[in-house]
This record gives structure tokens, C-alpha cells and sequence, in this order.
């Protein structure tokens, strides 16, 4: 977005928001449906955003449906407040809801746009979190037919989908799956939870705070209730795992900014050529430096 | 002997249908088109009663309809009308009344289906062991040791080298992809299979060995077979009962050795000798 871009006196009295009522209106429709039915992907009318399909229009009209001027919006991309993805929403936001406060503590928020990533400091039943979603359907993968999908959604038919973790484990001997995880909401449909990575995939289980996704391009909004059982597919013999930050000793890595051995961490190349590795959740990561510098003083 | 399979008037027409397709088509008109709409009738009126641990061959040529019947049974088509019974363990189940969940668990528990193309019962996309898990899989085994151990007996008891369970069924001869769907179809010990051509296009001592495994499966799980073919060959050493099929109808049905012997219909009569 153009820096110090003001919308146009004609438009100023743009609805709260940018959507219309009748816009928003359909997307809390579709979200209490999708609430119902917990990870069921609902169909709506989704918008035409001023952005490109892909940069989170999904999420973004989900948020833009939910938010008053009360609320309190934190916006991340890949765990980052200031990448790219997460500015330019967060300003387009500042534009169109006035009155919105915009944050990047994860415990101030009351409603939390993120791409990718469910910060590492959990989430309370106060709090609403809204994920942007490239492609709802974890079947996809299996079968091409929307219509056959559809059908086997409603049958919990998802027998080809472990085929696809029994072949990973036939040839990795392991489950090679990094991101958009299937997970079975509430005993029945598998959702794909977004390109989160494995590491947040338990976060979904029993979570105290509403999670909401929303694709625009493929115009489904599916939700993960609070306190509702989010189960990983796997093997019975085969446990789910996340992500393993141990070096080839066996230690656990920690963050070279504050040294976190609990968080997701980024692997960055330094410029000796050596690998760094960083906390991922950026308000994390800062919130950390701040306290060790504190408790120096 | 109890009943496993009764199979009532079962019809498939292929297209809008009319009041005069059953009576304008069969044997004495010499055609299964519809003269005045058009349809085709792959099957009218078929009935027989299946018993455990029996095979059952139909036999007819092509068009004749015979794998609409099997094709009706499996759920892969649905009939114009007919009525059938399975009749498992403890309850039965009208087949074409049941909602889709319930035909799909009793096609993935309580059936099992050999395509003559592979391409049909196999995913080429996954290992051979992969196919016989999908199958486990589907009827809820949810242990990646157990889908092991179960899929490397399976392709044991039907000869395919353990060693090639992890290569993809596209790499496999036609006889081993054969074997492979057979093992899959048996992957949950079905009382009930289906075998639709599966000796076509194979040559003659794979087809020899093929139906040999397919008479000691019988033998040892005493699992129910219908077997459709055109070769009097297979008919004669798998079946004890025949039906003879000729434009979607059944025209004689008896024992294998009386039909072969002792043909009634002229049709029967001209097949038994074309084969001679």
C-alpha cells in the first residue's frame, strides 16, 4: 500500500471495515456455520478484495467480518508482525476500521490475523485467532474431483490419505509432512490447518480461543471451536510428532537472539556461512530480550 | 448350506427407458438396444441365490451383460431395479436400499472385487504393499505394523515376492498385478467376492496358476465367489453352479458340467460347441 494513502473524501464514508454490511453479513453467516459444524469447510460468497488473491484476502475478510472498534488486532505473517503481508494488512486495517488499536503483544490482542503460524504464548478463551488458508481441502492431495471430495468428507472416508503417511513411512521411515498437517476436528472431518508448522498443529487440540480459517480463493471458511478434540492423523504405532530442534549431540537448540529452548525456530544462514537459528514468533522472541535485559539491570 | 447372496429381478437400463424396452429386446429380438427409445437393456430380470463358500459362474459374451450384474453387486453401478439380500454372520442387508456409508462399509469390510484391468482395483500411484493398506486402512486397521505384517502374508499366499511389496504395481507383469488385487480383495477376509474377468488377456500358464490360487483361497477361507468370464475353461474348473447370459438375460442356469454337457438353450448349444 501506497505510504500516507488516504481513501477519497467521496469514499470516506466507506462502511466500517471496507465490506458492506450485506458482505459481512454473509461471512458471520458462514462463520457460525462453520462454528456448528466444527471443521466443515462452509462455502460463502467471498469477496473481491483491493489485493491479490493469496495474500490472505480469506483471512482478511474473516477479521474485517469480526472486528468493532473495540477490538485490539494483531497481524503476523510466518510469526513475524513486520514482514511484508503482516504491514500491509495491518495498515489496511488502520485505514478502514478507525478506533481499531493494533498491537504486537499476543496477550493484548482480542483478535489475531496470522499466516502460517499460532503464537507461542497460548491463547485465552477471550481471544479469537484467524488464519489465512491457501487451499482448505487436505484431500486434494488424493483425489482431483471436488464432488467425489465433497462425498468423502461427508462418509469421514480418509483412508487415502493415511495410504499417503503409510508410503512416507515405507520410504523415509517417518511421516514427511512440514506443514498443512491433516487433522481430524471433533472425531470426524479432517481439516488442513493451514501451512502451519507441525509444531503448532497440537495447539489446535482443546484450544481455549476460536480458531477461524478462511480461504478467499477457494471461498471456504472452516473453524476449530474452543475446547474441541483436534487429533493429527497417524499410525497407532506410528505416534504424531512435531518438529525436532535437537543438534547432532542431542541438545536441544535454542534461539541465538534470547536463547528461548521452547519455541519454533527459523534457520537463517549467518554471514560466515554457519547456520543461526531464531524464534519464529518475533513478539516472542522481543518480549524475551526485553525481560533478560530487565532482570541484568 | 445357508444362503449368503439372493439376488431378485435385478435390472439395469442404460438410458431414459420406455414401457416396451423389456418386451422389444432379449433373445428373440436379437438385439438388447430399445427399437424405440434407444436404452440399452444390460440386464433384465436376473435372479439366483449365491451359498457360502460356493462359486458361482457367469458366463455369456461380451455385452452380455454379465459384469453389470457383478458391477450392481459391488455398488460401482447402480440397478434400475431388482432386489438383493446379503446375508452376513448375524443380520442381512437389503444391498440397494442401504445409504452410501453403509454400501461403502460393506464394500470395504464385507466384499471384495478382482477388475480383469488392474487399472480398475489398483492405485499405480502407491507400492503394491500401499494398495493392501488402503484397503486395511479403509476397513479402520489403524496399526502400520499390523497393515505390514497382513499385506507381506497376503502377497506371500499369493506368490508375489515379499521383497517387491515397496515398488509401485506399474513396474509388476500382468499376472503379479493380478495377484496383487487379488491379495488386496482379501486383505479383510470378505465372505463374498467378486472376480470379473481376471484371467482375460493372460497367457496360458499364468491363467493356470491364477485360477489355481483362486481354488485354494476357496478352499482354505471357504470364501463365496461369482466369477464372470467368456472361457468355458474357467467356468469348467471353478463353478459349480453356471448362469448363462445373452442380452442382459439369464437364459439357462444349472450345474457347470449339465450346461456344459447337456446344453438346453440354443445359445448354450452354439457356445458349448464353438468351444469344442
Amino acid at each position: 500500500m501506497t505510504p500516507h494513502y488516504e481513501l477519497p473524501r467521496d469514499e470516506a464514508d466507506y462502511s466500517f471495515g471496507f465490506l458492506d454490511e450485506y458482505a459481512k453479513k454473509e461471512v458471520r453467516r458462514a462463520i457460525l456455520k462453520a462454528v456448528a459444524i466444527p471443521g466443515y469447510q462452509t462455502p460463502y460468497a467471498s469477496r473481491e478484495m483491493p489485493m491479490g488473491r493469496g495474500f490472505g484476502t480469506g483471512g482478511l475478510q474473516l477479521t474485517l467480518a469480526l472486528v468493532g472498534p473495540d477490538d485490539t488486532l494483531k497481524v503476523i505473517d510466518q510469526g513475524s508482525d513486520d514482514s511484508v503481508n503482516a504491514v500491509n494488512l495491518r495498515e489496511f486495517v488502520q485505514l478502514t476500521c478507525p478506533g481499531v488499536t493494533l498491537t504486537e503483544r499476543t496477550e493484548e490482542a482480542t483478535l489475531i490475523q496470522s499466516r502460517h503460524r499460532i503464537p507461542e504464548k497460548p491463547l485465552r478463551a477471550d481471544q479469537l485467532l484467524v488464519l489465512q488458508v491457501p487451499y482448505p481441502d487436505p484431500l486434494v492431495v488424493v483425489e482431483p474431483s471436488e464432488t467425489k471430495r465433497k462425498i468423502m468428507h461427508g462418509e469421514a472416508d480418509y483412508a487415502r490419505l493415511l495410504v499417503k503417511l503409510y508410503e512416507d513411512i515405507v520410504k523415509f521411515d517417518e511421516i514427511t509432512i512440514s506443514h498443512r498437517y491433516p487433522t481430524r476436528i471433533n472425531g470426524h472431518y479432517v481439516i488442513d490447518p493451514s501451512p502451519i508448522p507441525r509444531w503448532d498443529v497440537p495447539r489446535l487440540h482443546q484450544s481455549p480461543a476460536l480458531i477461524l480459517l478462511g480461504a478467499g480463493r477457494e471461498k471456504k471458511i472452516y473453524a476449530v471451536p474452543p475446547y474441541t478434540d483436534a487429533m493429527p492423523l497417524a499410525f497407532e504405532d506410528q505416534p504424531f510428532r512435531v518438529e525436532d530442534f535437537r543438534d547432532a549431540a542431542g541438545n536441544r537448540r535454542a534461539c541465538t537472539r534470547c536463547g528461548a529452548t521452547d519455541s519454533f525456530l527459523d534457520e537463517f544462514i549467518d554471514q560466515s556461512g554457519g547456520k543461526v537459528y531464531q524464534c519464529s514468533d518475533s513478539a516472542y522472541c522481543a518480549e524475551r530480550l526485553v525481560e533478560r535485559a530487565e532482570a541484568a539491570a | 448350506m445357508s444362503k449368503i447372496l439372493e439376488v431378485r429381478g435385478l435390472t439395469r437400463i442404460h438410458g431414459r427407458g420406455c414401457p416396451l424396452c423389456i418386451e422389444a429386446t432379449g433373445h428373440e429380438s436379437d438385439t438388447n438396444i430399445c427399437p424405440h427409445c434407444g436404452s440399452v437393456v444390460a440386464a433384465h430380470d436376473v435372479s439366483f441365490d449365491l451359498y457360502r463358500g460356493e462359486i458361482l459362474g457367469i458366463i455369456g459374451e461380451s455385452g452380455s451383460g454379465k459384469s453389470t450384474v457383478v458391477r450392481t453387486l459391488y455398488f460401482d453401478d447402480a440397478p434400475t431395479a431388482g432386489e438383493a439380500i446379503f446375508f452376513d454372520d448375524d443380520r442381512q442387508y437389503e444391498l440397494f436400499t442401504l445409504n452410501a456409508a453403509r454400501q461403502r462399509w460393506l464394500r470395504n469390510h464385507r466384499f471384495g472385487m478382482v477388475y480383469q484391468n488392474p487399472h480398475l482395483g489398483l492405485n499405480f500411484n502407491v507400492s503394491a504393499g500401499g494398495n493392501i493398506a488402503e484397503r486395511l486402512l479403509m476397513s479402520d486397521v489403524a496399526h502400520y505394523g499390523a497393515i505390514r505384517t497382513r499385506a507381506q502374508e497376503l502377497l506371500a499366499r499369493t506368490e508375489v515376492l515379499a521383497a517387491r511389496m515397496d515398488e509401485s504395481p506399474r513396474k509388476f507383469s500382468g499376472g503379479m498385478q493380478q495377484r496383487v488385487q487379488i491379495a488386496k480383495a482379501l486383505a479383510t477376509r470378505p465372505p463374498l467376492l467378486f472376480l470379473d474377468e481376471v484371467t482375460s488377456g493372460l497367457d496360458l500358464s499364468v491363467q493356470a496358476a491364477i485360477l489355481d490360487l483362486i481354488l485354494e483361497i476357496q478352499h482354505e477361507l471357504g470364501t463365496a465367489m461369482i466369477v464372470v468370464t467368456h472361457d468355458l475353461g474357467v467356468i469348467r474348473l471353478l463353478a459349480g453352479r453356471t448362469l448363462v447370459m445373452k442380452y442382459g438375460r439369464v437364459i439357462e442356469s444349472g450345474l457347470t458340467d449339465q450346461i456344459l454337457e447337456d446344453p438346453q438353450h440354443a445359445y448354450s448349444q452354439r457356445l458349448v460347441a464353438a468351444a469344442l
